[in-house]
């Protein structure tokens, strides 16, 4: 007998968790049915080193896994059945995909040998999620999963990360081979991250040094890199101002005193202002999104820009970039800061705490210490800083508390900030909030959401149940679809067509489930109910009745330009 | 004001693999690019795969498009090119009553000042092969159709570019790079 003979053969099933061991995996979010049951079955054997979170819905195990990739910089695992359990995935994918997350989605489908014949459950999940994966591929053969797998990982986590999806026959399930495991460290069509080319950075650092009136614009890509630091000394040598993305949020903390605020659509007044202003824009791991730039037009035509980007298809792609470096900025960020002169720049500063006083007096002061009695979401979340002193996790759903949430948020540190920013989930904060709080343990995940997108995935409160996941919700109920409500009053003459909800007892509901659940709508009743959220050992609900024809500001009208931010 | 769209065509070189045809046609379907010829073969490098495709957009739109195409993973490289810069043709087949070869003799001239060859004769038909560019081909098809054209097929452009394209370098640099970390 030769040695090959000798070589083990397992199924495909059990060949798929050992090579999601072998990648560090010890978790994944997932939802059962007949093309996925073996692998089930063998998660049943493998329980003691794999666990498995049961969501209410697989949208729920997408966003879970989002959560979780985000909060603990590793790869998040979604894993459903074929047909229906693969579609419901999609939504999740395509949110991961616009905001660069890294995780891998596993579905079942039918035999080999029905393919393509319209069998029960079958759908042609690969067709359907091309457009929004960085890759996926259909696996007919167990003797492929192994390769496939590590393939995966590398794809989904390396260069600019994202959703990869793998389908898996249920014969290449059954089906017993041998098991080779080595793991990824290249692909010949595939160059993760460009070279970093010298030449740029040093034209750049010319640029940025001969400037007077620069501007930092960060992105995630700099949380993504793990480049914080860099980010942080670079901003600090240079005393260049920074301005971030919804999505950068978090990584250079609040209360940096070069921090100056958000860009975009309900941003600061000053960063908004300024951004057509500077002479230098340096744009860090961003994409200028059309939410942060209104009208391509006029944004930034007087500055010459300096781009730090690790995906070249983003270069010059909405903004033309004079001084493009491609590479990950981690590396890219400390070449640049060694040649980068330390500026005086008292006057341009200057410029934004004065358009920030004049933001204060017409929004801040009334958002986060109104005169009138309603509550207003923004000093309920001044309230959640209070009580967290700035360490929570917090995550958003998406809508008008979305943008109070991470307008008026403090955060310490990085990987702080999670919500659906190029996608605009609604749905995404309580799922994501499961996923983050098994992604960070040891962290405080906070859970901001509208009455209107949490009753999008409310399911998940089972899963919250049933793993005794202590995830603190608090739910902004203004009784409206409260974002579409405003445009409806700015822009359609307040015909509130389809935005009023009829809701139900949100707090029955969570106790219905079990959890600790409360109800203020008086400011008297604030602060302590957020110190009990925010103290409670296990998941807790408070529901906050707030004002329910609030708009949010300061606001860039869609298509006009940042210059043209509306402050009421 | 509209930019100025012009022909292009491009180049990829990529991994033989199920499913990236879908991707590359999503990416022109996204973006409203309509797709005016599309040909897939081997390359001249063993499994590697390559596609000519033939868009007209502006100069702004195409190195977009490219962009696009190279960001997906099995893709090794993308190139674009105007008409100067490569040799293109095109290949059309006329399928013709045998009886009109016989019937009207202007048709034999035709044949013979097109340059077309003629593929196969049968009884009741006899079919026409041409090779060349877009005006060429269409001509004939014009001058044939008075005739009454059983069935005409035009492929898709196939070209190659006067600059070199430094595929197998590409490869070669992983492949050296690969054995170093080894
Ligand atoms: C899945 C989905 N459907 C529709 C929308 C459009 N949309 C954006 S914000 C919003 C209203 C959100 O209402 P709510 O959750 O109550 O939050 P609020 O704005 O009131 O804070 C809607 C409907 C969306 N972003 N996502
Ligand atoms: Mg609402």
């Amino acid at each position: 007998m030769n040695m090959k003979d000798n070589k083990l053969k397992i199924s495909g099933a059990e060949s798929l968790i050992r090579a999601l061991l072998e990648e560090g995996v010890d978790l994944l979010f997932g939802y059962p049915g007949g093309a996925i049951m073996p692998v089930y079955d063998e998660l049943y054997k493998f329980s003691d080193k794999i666990d498995h979170i049961l969501t209410r819905h697989e949208q729920g195990a997408t966003h879970a896994a989002q959560g979780y990739a985000r909060s603990s910089g590793k790869v998040g695992v979604a894993i459903a059945t074929s047909g229906p359990g693969a579609t419901n995935l999609v939504t999740g994918i395509a949110d991961a995909q616009i905001d660069s997350t890294p995780i891998v989605c596993i579905t079942g489908q039918v035999a080999s040998h029905l393919l393509g014949s319209d069998a029960f459950q079958e759908t042609d999940i690969i067709g359907i999620s091309t457009p929004v994966t960085k890759w996926n591929y259909q696996i007919t053969k167990a003797s492929e999963i192994p390769d496939i797998i590590s393939k995966a990982f590398y794809i989904a986590s390396s260069g600019r990360p994202g959703p990869v999806l793998i389908d898996i026959t249920k014969d290449a399930q059954f089906e017993f081979c041998e098991y080779n495991y080595k793991k990824c460290n290249g692909i010949r069509s595939y160059l993760p991250v460009p070279k970093l080319q010298n030449e740029q950075i040093t034209e750049a650092a010319k640029v940025i040094n001969s400037s007077e009136k620069p501007l930092i614009v960060w992105g995630q890509g700099v949380i993504l890199a793990e480049a914080e630091n860099e980010f942080k000394e670079f901003v600090e040598n240079s005393g260049i101002p920074a301005v971030w993305t919804i999505l950068g949020l978090s990584a250079l903390p609040t209360e940096h005193p070069l921090n100056m605020g958000m860009v975009g659509m309900h941003g600061n007044y000053g960063p908004n202002v300024l951004t057509n202003e500077c002479d230098v824009l340096i744009a860090v791991g961003m994409r200028f999104d059309d939410r942060v730039t209104g009208d391509l037009k006029t944004y930034a035509k007087q500055a010459k820009i300096v781009h730090l980007e690790i995906d070249p298809a983003e270069i010059s792609k909405n903004v033309y970039a004079h001084y493009p470096i491609l590479g990950d900025c981690k590396e890219s960020l400390k070449k640049l800061t060694n040649l980068v002169k330390k500026k005086s720049l008292n006057n341009w500063i200057g410029l934004f705490d004065n358009h920030m006083k004049i933001e204060y007096k017409s929004v801040i002061e009334k958002d986060l210490f109104p005169s009138k009695d309603g509550l207003t979401m923004g000093e309920v979340i001044n309230s959640i800083n209070k009580h967290s002193k700035g360490d929570a996790i917090i995550v958003t759903d998406v809508g008008q508390h979305q943008m109070v949430a991470c307008r008026y948020a403090k955060f310490n540190s990085s990987k702080s900030n999670i919500t659906s920013g190029g996608l605009g989930t609604m749905g995404f904060a309580l799922p994501a909030a499961i996923g983050a709080k098994i992604g960070a343990s040891h962290r405080e995940v906070v859970a901001v959401i509208g009455d209107g997108g949490y009753q999008m995935t409310i399911q998940e409160l089972g899963t919250i149940f049933q793993t005794k996941t202590a995830v603190k919700i608090v739910v902004l109920n203004n009784d409206y679809l409260g974002m579409v409500r405003q445009w409806q009053q700015l822009f359609f003459d307040k015909r509130y067509a389809s935005t009023e909800m009829v809701n139900p007892d949100f707090v029955k509901i969570a106790e219905g489930y079990s959890i600790q659940a409360s109800r203020v709508s008086d400011r008297k009743n604030l602060d302590n109910a957020v110190k009990l959220l925010i103290e409670s050992k296990d998941a807790f609900f408070l529901e906050v009745c707030v004002e329910k024809e609030d708009n949010v500001f300061p606001m860039i009208p869609s298509g006009a330009s940042v210059s043209d931010i509306r402050l009421k | 004001m509209e930019e100025e769209k012009i022909q292009y065509t491009i180049s990829i070189y990529s991994e033989n693999n199920v499913g990236l045809l879908n991707r590359v046609s999503a990416i022109f379907l996204k973006r409203h690019v309509n797709i005016m010829s599309f040909s897939t073969s081997q390359s001249e490098i063993k499994d590697v795969f390559r596609f000519v495709i033939v868009v007209s957009v502006s100069e702004i739109q195409i190195k977009k498009l490219v962009q696009q195409i190279e960001k997906q993973v099995d893709v090794i490289k993308a190139f674009y090119h105007t008409d100067k810069e490569t040799i293109f043709l095109e290949s059309a087949l006329y399928k013709v009553k045998s009886s009109s070869l016989f019937e009207e003799r202007q048709i034999q001239n035709i044949i013979k000042d097109s340059h077309a060859n003629i593929v196969t004769v049968s009884p009741e038909f006899f079919v026409i092969e041409k090779t060349g560019f877009r005006k060429d081909t269409e001509k004939l098809r014009e001058d044939l159709s008075k005739y009454g054209l059983l069935q005409f097929v035009r492929s898709g452009r196939i070209s190659v570019t006067k600059a070199p394209m430094g595929i197998s370098q590409i490869l070669n640099n992983f492949k050296n790079q690969n054995k170093k970390n080894e």
